[in-house]
């Protein structure tokens, strides 16, 4: 499918980078796709008759005679209901073995959405994880990111989230996952008997770094496909975004661009904002829910990658592991979730708002508790209650292993509030006070 | 920049959105030229002109674009078309009708009307034949969703001219001709309520600009009781993300005592924007019982929408809200956030391969930045006892929450009042997380608002103001030293003193802004709390051990709170405060 017959091709290559090649062509158009010594290219820069294409497998091995096709397109997705249950690479060509995918073709990297048409996302996503459910609420429509370390099990609570979310398709979008945990997606969705509804586009650390930039397009775009053309609910899984964002600075970098903070590209919240904001309610039913995780180093979320994210999505989800109870959970202090507001309350039972703003209001007074204690000061009868509370808090709520529909997690912080506090402790508008307050 | 035939020039080069153009004529820098391709054409504006090749930043994607393709130049820079049917209106940052475009998707080259052609207006004429008037002169008024919209004379027209003729009290269309107007030397200028205006050029159609003095009520009690901003105020606030930046500005976009609000919506996130477009039609304007969109104009470039339109939407807010201020109206302009727009000149000066300046900002951005906020102000204008303002509050995005980068630094140097938003008042939930200590009014110590203040809010308020400052400042002294030495290592009265600082902090700075009641304040309410709090914090109390003190005060706070839940002097209210004189008696000395 990549070369045709009546295609000119150029044969003299002026100049070789690591990343990139210039030659001399003609009529060829911005962002167009390229095939060069075999491997696929795209036009990055055209400065009269010279054009300079970035080679997503790197130059290695390049000669100046290679032969260079233009094919006067820019990177697309053949889109169908056939792309269910498959595996593709950064290109969107598939690497389980299965036939081409036929079907319509599209761009990738589509226009953006007109904001006045969008829908405001309604739409509360359960997953049975308290800490999510209860304290940072998930909305279709919303882009979300995991902020974890590199030893977090990210990859595994993103998997459930992602099954027990009842979307009617699941993109996963893989950039430099392992193969390991390649392996492990497959088998946990292929266990769950989910495979049709899910779609994926894979780079893993065996592949070439740079071909990472295709892949949340490639996902997004058959996203579109389901969300506009099915009208589907559709979650995307972006993992992990961080990787997404060094070969960014990578290509910048050999482009001579001037790095801003981090070395990072200075546009690197345009480049991350066109993906996340694929996020949306359409008008007509269908929704894109991008749930994405980026790692960071040494719990540094000043860094240029986290910091340009947490400005672009809307919320983001903390793991963290508690000692007292030997589990990960989700950190209620740093995460949260902006949409939140649209749903709980609405959707879920009138007192949730309070119940949780009370919890995690009860669960920083435990925090100050706990540094009394370790800057070994006396603490005093409502400290200790508080710390009993929050014990308990986070092994029945906050804990990742939750499984529970959200009036259960709401009764259960009504029966830890009784259990050690008072009401004006507990300072919840009296309405909700006199309903829920049981001894 | 006038010529008589356009200039065109054809496609050298392009690097992402910077398009090099070898043209064939005079050009002009900031120009705007359309990239001609087969289907499609392309708005972009000149940004650097070297020798044949004129730089051009290009509003759109510019996939497919080709080495030849040929450009057109228009003769002008990039303008605003000014005119009745503005408000209500939802534009992207060139003033695109975004409700005239088709599809779900936005289209490349795709261009709409900001006005409506064929609606009629009743156009009542204040101005006589004979009159003399000027730029900016009221020549009649339509009314606009209930604004009174003035039909001036063109900003454009220098010099003195005479009313020759004016249309009569009717129906007409925005286009038909409502007055000629003539020079000394007798040429005649027939004039629409259409005209156009380039937004990088400040509307200097007034008297004179004082400096502000009269207070704008938002109805955010930490703003207005304890940093308030003025009529014609500019202030800005920095927040790392989560600190509520946008439901703040949000809060004060609602509530605040204004004609016409006009946001900006600058390289933020798309749902944010269609929580205003669900919201507004749906939420009344405290004031008037009017639905808030009647009010409000919307600038909506987000942060997927091309970057060099991020850049113009500024400007674009600010000009509407000049034209406006014109008509002698009170103008809140919204910029959310203003670091996305200084990123947007990054990424231009980058591809530019000019010099950096800090974190690779260009070397000018803080003389641009200041450039834009000085824009804002109270001005007395040309008509009669007529003035007019723009507010302006900004939001500032800092990288890593550090206040010491460019686009704070730059910001702190040109707004007058700063609302810090802290991170640790943010995640111990309080909202809004204005930081009482760090942030600051200018306005308060200017003489003209102190007295303006001393009007309306009694001789004592600004006394009791600072001395809500101290005791919160106070209160965080006694916090470190209890941190330091332990509870039983201070005496009682420095808990009592953090308590009644936490008082402070409960009752007036917190404020629940998804509260139907609490969310808005008015002034009477804010004294009145004030006044009612200080009165506590003044009393001396009887404790015997230090965890009595906060015992009592979370009593007092959580009664407070329902107070802050009930409509203000209904019987629930009184209730509760009669339950609250109740309990501070228990203990008063």
């Amino acid at each position: 499918m990549e070369s045709q017959t009546f295609q000119k091709i150029y044969t003299k290559l002026t100049n070789i980078t690591k990343a990139t090649v210039t030659l001399k062509a003609s009529d060829v158009g911005y962002d167009e796709m390229a095939l060069v010594h075999g491997r696929k290219a795209q036009v990055v820069k055209l400065m009269g008759n010279q054009v300079t294409l970035q080679i997503f497998a790197g130059t290695e091995g390049i000669p100046t005679n290679a032969e260079v096709t233009f094919m006067g397109r820019p990177p697309q997705l053949k889109v169908s209901e056939e792309l269910g249950g498959r595996f593709f690479n950064a290109y969107g060509d598939p690497i389980d073995g299965g036939p081409e995918v036929e079907g319509e073709i599209r761009d990738t990297g589509s226009p953006s959405v007109n904001p006045v048409r969008r829908m405001q996302p309604s739409q509360f996503i359960a997953t049975g994880i308290a800490g999510i459910d209860l304290n940072n609420s998930l909305v279709s429509g919303q882009k979300i990111p995991f902020f974890a370390d590199p030893d977090q099990p990210y990859n595994q609570v993103m998997a459930s989230v992602a099954l027990r979310a009842k979307a009617d398709k699941i993109i996963l979008g893989g950039m430099g996952l392992t193969n390991d945990d390649y392996l492990y997606f497959k088998n946990v969705f292929e266990n769950a008997g989910a495979l049709d509804r899910i779609v994926s586009f894979v780079n893993t650390t065996d592949n070439p770094p740079v071909e990472r930039l295709l892949v949340p397009d490639m996902a997004l775009t058959a996203a579109e496909y389901f969300a506009v053309d099915h009208n589907q609910n559709v979650l995307v899984l972006l993992t992990d975004m961080a990787l997404f964002a060094d070969a960014l600075s990578i290509v910048s970098n050999r482009m001579d661009q001037i790095p801003s903070k981090d070395s990072m590209p200075g546009s690197l919240y345009s480049d991350l904002a066109r993906i996340y904001e694929k996020a949306v309610q359409f008008p007509s039913g269908g929704s894109i829910t991008i749930v994405a995780v980026t790692t960071l180093s040494g719990g540094d979320i000043t860094h240029a990658i986290p910091d340009n994210t947490g400005y672009i999505t809307e919320g983001q989800l903390f793991l963290r592991r508690d000692t007292d109870i030997g589990k990960v959970i989700v950190d209620p202090f740093r995460s949260l979730s902006r949409l939140k507001q649209l749903v709980i309350g609405k959707q879920t039972r009138a007192d949730h708002p309070q119940v949780m703003n009370a919890a995690v209001r009860l669960y920083a007074d435990a925090a100050n508790a706990r540094t009394k204690l370790e800057n070994g000061f006396d603490l005093t009868d409502y400290d200790e209650r508080t710390l009993d509370f929050a014990k308990e808090y986070s092994e029945q709520l906050l804990a990742i292993d939750v499984n529970i529909d959200t009036d259960t997690m709401l009764d259960i912080a009504w029966d830890l509030f009784v259990k050690y506090f008072t009401k004006a402790e507990v300072r919840i508008k009296k309405e909700f006070v006199d309903k829920y307050w049981k001894k | 920049m006038e010529k008589n035939n356009k200039t065109t020039g054809k496609v050298a080069g392009i690097v992402s959105n910077l398009v090099i153009v070898e043209v064939d004529g005079p050009v002009a820098q900031n120009e705007i030229c359309f990239i001609l391709l087969e289907n499609e054409r392309l708005m972009a504006e000149v940004i650097k002109i070297v020798g044949v090749n004129a730089y051009i930043q290009v509003f759109e994607s510019t996939r497919g674009v080709r080495i030849g393709v040929p450009v057109e130049f228009e003769n002008h820079m990039l303008e605003v078309t000014l005119g009745p049917g503005i408000l209500s209106r939802n534009y992207d940052g060139l003033q695109n009708d975004l409700d005239k475009m088709e599809g779900v998707f936005l289209t490349r080259g795709e261009y709409t009307d900001p006005l409506n052609r064929e609606v009629k207006w009743n156009f009542k004429p204040l101005a006589n034949e004979g009159d003399t008037v000027i730029a900016g002169s009221w020549l009649g008024e339509v009314m606009e969703n209930s604004i009174p919209h003035k039909i001036m004379v063109p900003f454009k027209m220098e010099g003195r001219y005479t009313v020759k003729s004016l249309a009569k009290e009717g129906q007409y269309t925005v286009d038909d001709q409502i007055a000629v107007v003539a020079d000394d030397e007798g040429n005649e200028t027939p004039l629409t309520m259409v005209q156009k205006w380039p937004v990088k050029v400040p509307i200097k159609a007034y008297k004179n600009k004082p400096r502000p003095f009269k207070l704008l009520e938002t109805g955010v009690r930490c703003i207005d009781t304890l940093n308030p901003i003025t009529e014609g105020g500019t202030g800005f606030i920095p927040g790392a993300f989560g600190t509520g930046k946008t439901v703040l500005q949000h809060a004060i976009s609602k509530q605040a005592e204004a004609d016409v609000v006009i946001i900006a919506a600058c390289g933020e996130r798309a749902n944010e924007v269609v929580e205003v477009f669900t919201e507004f039609p749906e939420l009344e304007d405290p004031r008037t019982g009017r639905k808030l969109i009647e009010r409000t104009t919307i600038i909506a470039n987000t942060s997927n929408m091309p970057v060099a339109a991020r850049e113009a939407s500024v400007y674009t807010a600010m000009t509407l809200g000049e034209y406006y201020r014109s008509m002698g109206l009170k103008v809140l302009l919204m910029a959310d956030s203003t670091s996305r727009w200084a990123q947007a000149l990054r990424e231009m000066s980058n591809r530019l391969e000019e010099l950096p300046g800090p974190d690779a900002y260009p070397m000018d951005l803080s003389a641009v930045i200041s450039n834009f906020y000085s824009r804002a102000g109270f001005v007395y204008l040309n008509e009669k006892d007529a003035s007019g303002s723009i507010s302006f509050i900004g939001t500032v995005s800092p990288a890593g929450g550090n206040l010491k980068e460019p686009v704070t630094e730059s910001t702190r140097k040109a707004a007058r009042c700063f609302y810090g938003l802290s991170q640790d008042r943010a995640d111990s939930k309080r909202y809004p997380a204005i930081d009482p200590i760090d942030s600051y009014s200018k306005y308060l110590e200017y003489p003209e608002v102190q007295k303006n203040l001393a009007e309306n809010m009694g001789d004592e308020w600004l006394g009791n103001v600072l001395k809500a400052r101290d005791i919160l400042l106070r209160g965080k002294e006694a916090m470190e030293q209890i941190n330091i030495l332990g509870d039983d290592g201070v005496p009682i009265a420095f808990h009592d003193r953090f308590w009644k600082s936490e008082l402070i902090d409960f009752v007036i700075l917190q404020q629940d802004a998804f509260d139907k009641i609490d969310a808005t304040t008015s002034l009477e309410r804010q004294k009145y709390m004030l006044l009612s709090v200080l009165d506590v914090t003044d009393s001396e109390f009887e404790f015997k051990e230090f965890e009595e003190v906060s015992t009592f005060f979370k009593e007092i706070i959580n009664l407070y709170k329902q107070m802050n839940y009930s409509e203000f002097e209904s019987d629930e209210f009184k209730k509760h405060e009669s339950d609250l004189q109740k309990l501070l008696k228990t203990k008063m000395k």
